[in-house]
């Protein structure tokens, strides 16, 4: 990914999550929360994880933020009052970025800073062989093909209808327990 | 220098494709839906608007069947008074406009028009980003437009384009989910995710719903006209679904004019009305683009002609110029729906969405999974599964039919007398 697009997602997701924040109009702080998917999702593609990238807009942008903002307006919020800021929440948020920005500090300082090597899909396969046979076929196949980028679409599927089939059932199985739920919940008529 | 180069190629793509390929043919639907409809509704329509020779002396203008009426359309809406309402919530108001056409025209980048040209030796794909998740990125985006319509509908701090807007959000995200299950047997069918790809396999084993050329190698004959089935049933919900999520009649409900005056733009005039217009249309473009992508061939010529085209030197102009024409007979089928079918009920809308279409969609999975399947199955397996699948698909009609409440005919205003 070029150094300026990965500032302007960067960045872009960081003015999302700040304005979160520090908006009162909760509409205007759901959308400055949807701005910040954007750009998380432009950093996922840029690291060649499109599957992700796309999700995270499929989901989080396109479907959970809509009806955030859906009930946001149906509920008619007003803007929030500004209040007295107290000292301890502030000190205390303030403590817990600095220490992450410390201990950012430390890992980037440990971290020799160099060009990502290029993908070799190659080498990728035969480091695959003895963890996931599955994953070594699907990027040989890609490397054969002539393919410059990771077929993750692939690999995610390969990997989560094989190797993780149960969890995966199990996951459907409760997503449905909770969607019964729901319409238990909302459904249920006054006696 | 490479770089440059390279850039060069992106930015000409992007201004080509979009500004000078896509954005022409919005105005140009919209011609076309003007004198279509009065084609269908027994009129003439708008046919004078030409080159206005007599203003120089002539003695006949020149009409060009009033191809030149859009021009006039948009000059129009440009002179127009632009009325910010001082009710508005301000920056949200001239936000909405934007957000309903920036995702339309975003999702351009992944559609193929056409195979690869060679220009100096050098293979440039007639699409802007070949990316490998093809489907799934128009799906993002295009479910982004949402929140133009719906902060339309709510900044402008007024009853119905408000109701407008909550109609389009719940309308959206409904069809969302029929969208995205149909297309999951042509999926799995394909095996493939990248829109170039899945009009190349087309190219080479005929078209999805056109099966009839093709190499021997890939799949049998009878397998791709037992396919048919399931790709009829995933084209039939995925074309309404789209008219669903382009706001289209008989769709239209969130702009509903005999219930909500203009729906969320009520409030909106002059270029930012237009936006939304252009929004609308170009939504539609993309739709039928689609459509014609995944079901239709995209811009293979069919009858086994694809591979000496591509050997040609500009063949990839040629097979875009076939795209061009199935994408504007899609549109042309667009507009003649539209002023066909009468509108749909709310309740019937959603109804067909959530109990119809989703179900549908979802049997339809396991079905495309059985055809595909079925040769490595054997057919004891395979008949026993048909036979479940059928065993649930009664079930899940009858329990649809018995969980009905019984309604009157007449309910409401008329029921109560």
């Amino acid at each position: 990914m070029p150094l300026p697009l990965f500032w302007f997602f960067a960045v872009l997701m960081l003015a999302g999550g700040l304005a979160v924040v520090i908006l009162r109009n909760p509409v205007a702080a759901a959308l400055a929360m949807v701005t910040s998917f954007v750009g998380l999702a432009g950093l996922f593609i840029g690291l060649n994880a499109y599957l992700v990238g796309i999700i995270q807009i499929l989901v989080y942008a396109g479907a959970i933020m809509v009806l955030f903002i859906f009930i946001i307006m149906l509920l008619d919020l007003e803007t929030e009052e500004r209040r007295a800021p107290k000292a301890v929440p502030i000190v205390g948020g303030l403590g817990i970025v600095l220490a992450f920005t410390i201990q950012l500090i430390g890992v980037l300082g440990n971290t020799p800073s160099s060009e990502p090597p290029p993908l070799d899909l190659e080498a990728g396969a035969a480091h695959y062989a003895e963890i996931s046979p599955g994953i070594s076929k699907k990027l040989e196949a890609a490397h054969e093909a002539g393919e410059e980028r990771i077929p993750d679409v692939n690999l995610v599927g390969q990997l989560m209808f094989t190797q993780y089939n149960l969890p995966l059932q199990i996951i459907g199985v409760l997503l449905l327990v909770a969607t019964v739920g729901v319409v238990v919940l909302s459904k249920r008529q006054p006696t | 220098m490479e770089l440059l180069i390279d850039l060069a190629i992106i930015l000409a793509k992007v201004i080509g494709l979009t500004f000078m390929v896509v954005l022409p043919l919005v105005p140009l639907s919209v011609y076309f839906e003007r004198r279509f409809s009065a084609i269908i509704q027994d009129r003439v329509g708008p046919n004078r608007v030409g080159i206005p020779l007599t203003l120089f002396g002539a003695k006949k203008d020149f009409h060009l069947f009033g191809l030149v009426q859009p021009m006039a359309d948009g000059l129009k809406l440009f002179l127009k008074e632009d009325f910010t309402p001082n009710y508005v919530r301000k920056s949200f108001y001239w936000l909405a406009p934007a957000l309903t056409v920036i995702p339309a025209l975003v999702t351009v980048c992944v559609v193929p028009f056409g195979s690869p040209i060679t220009v100096n030796g050098e293979e440039i794909k007639l699409v802007i980003a070949d990316l490998d998740v093809g489907p799934l990125f128009v799906f993002a985006v295009s479910s982004l437009t949402v929140y133009g319509i719906t902060l339309a509908g709510w900044a402008s701090n007024s009853k119905y384009p408000f109701i407008g807007g909550v109609r389009s959000t719940a309308q959206m995200i409904s069809y969302e989910i029929a969208l995205g299950l149909s297309i999951i047997p042509l999926l799995l069918y394909y095996g493939e995710l990248n829109l170039s790809k899945i009009v190349q396999f087309q190219a080479d084993h005929g078209w999805l719903l056109l099966p009839l050329w093709g190499h021997a190698e890939g799949p049998p004959l009878a397998e791709k006209l037992l396919f048919l089935v399931p790709a009829l049933i995933a084209f039939v919900i995925f074309t309404t679904s789209i008219f669903a999520e382009t706001n289209r009649m008989p769709f239209d409900l969130p702009e509903c004019e005999t219930e909500l005056v203009g729906g969320y733009h009520t409030e909106y005039s002059s270029m930012k009305f237009a936006m939304f217009f252009m929004g609308e249309y170009a939504a539609m473009v993309i739709g039928s683009a689609l459509v014609v992508t995944l079901f239709l061939g995209g811009w293979s010529l069919g009858f086994g002609l694809d591979d000496s085209i591509s050997a040609l030197p500009f063949g990839g102009l040629i097979h875009m110029g076939v795209f061009m024409a199935k994408l504007i007979a899609f549109i042309l089928f667009f507009i003649l729906v539209r002023w066909t079918v009468p509108r749909f009920r709310y309740d019937q809308l959603m109804r067909l969405g959530w109990v119809i279409f989703f179900e549908a969609a979802l049997i339809n999975v396991f079905l495309a999974a059985f055809v595909i399947a079925a040769p490595d199955l054997g057919w004891i397996s395979t008949i026993v599964g048909l036979v479940l699948l059928g065993i649930v698909t009664g079930g899940l009609i009858w329990v649809l039919k018995t969980s009905e409440p019984e309604s009157s005919p007449n309910s409401g205003l008329l029921g109560q007398s």
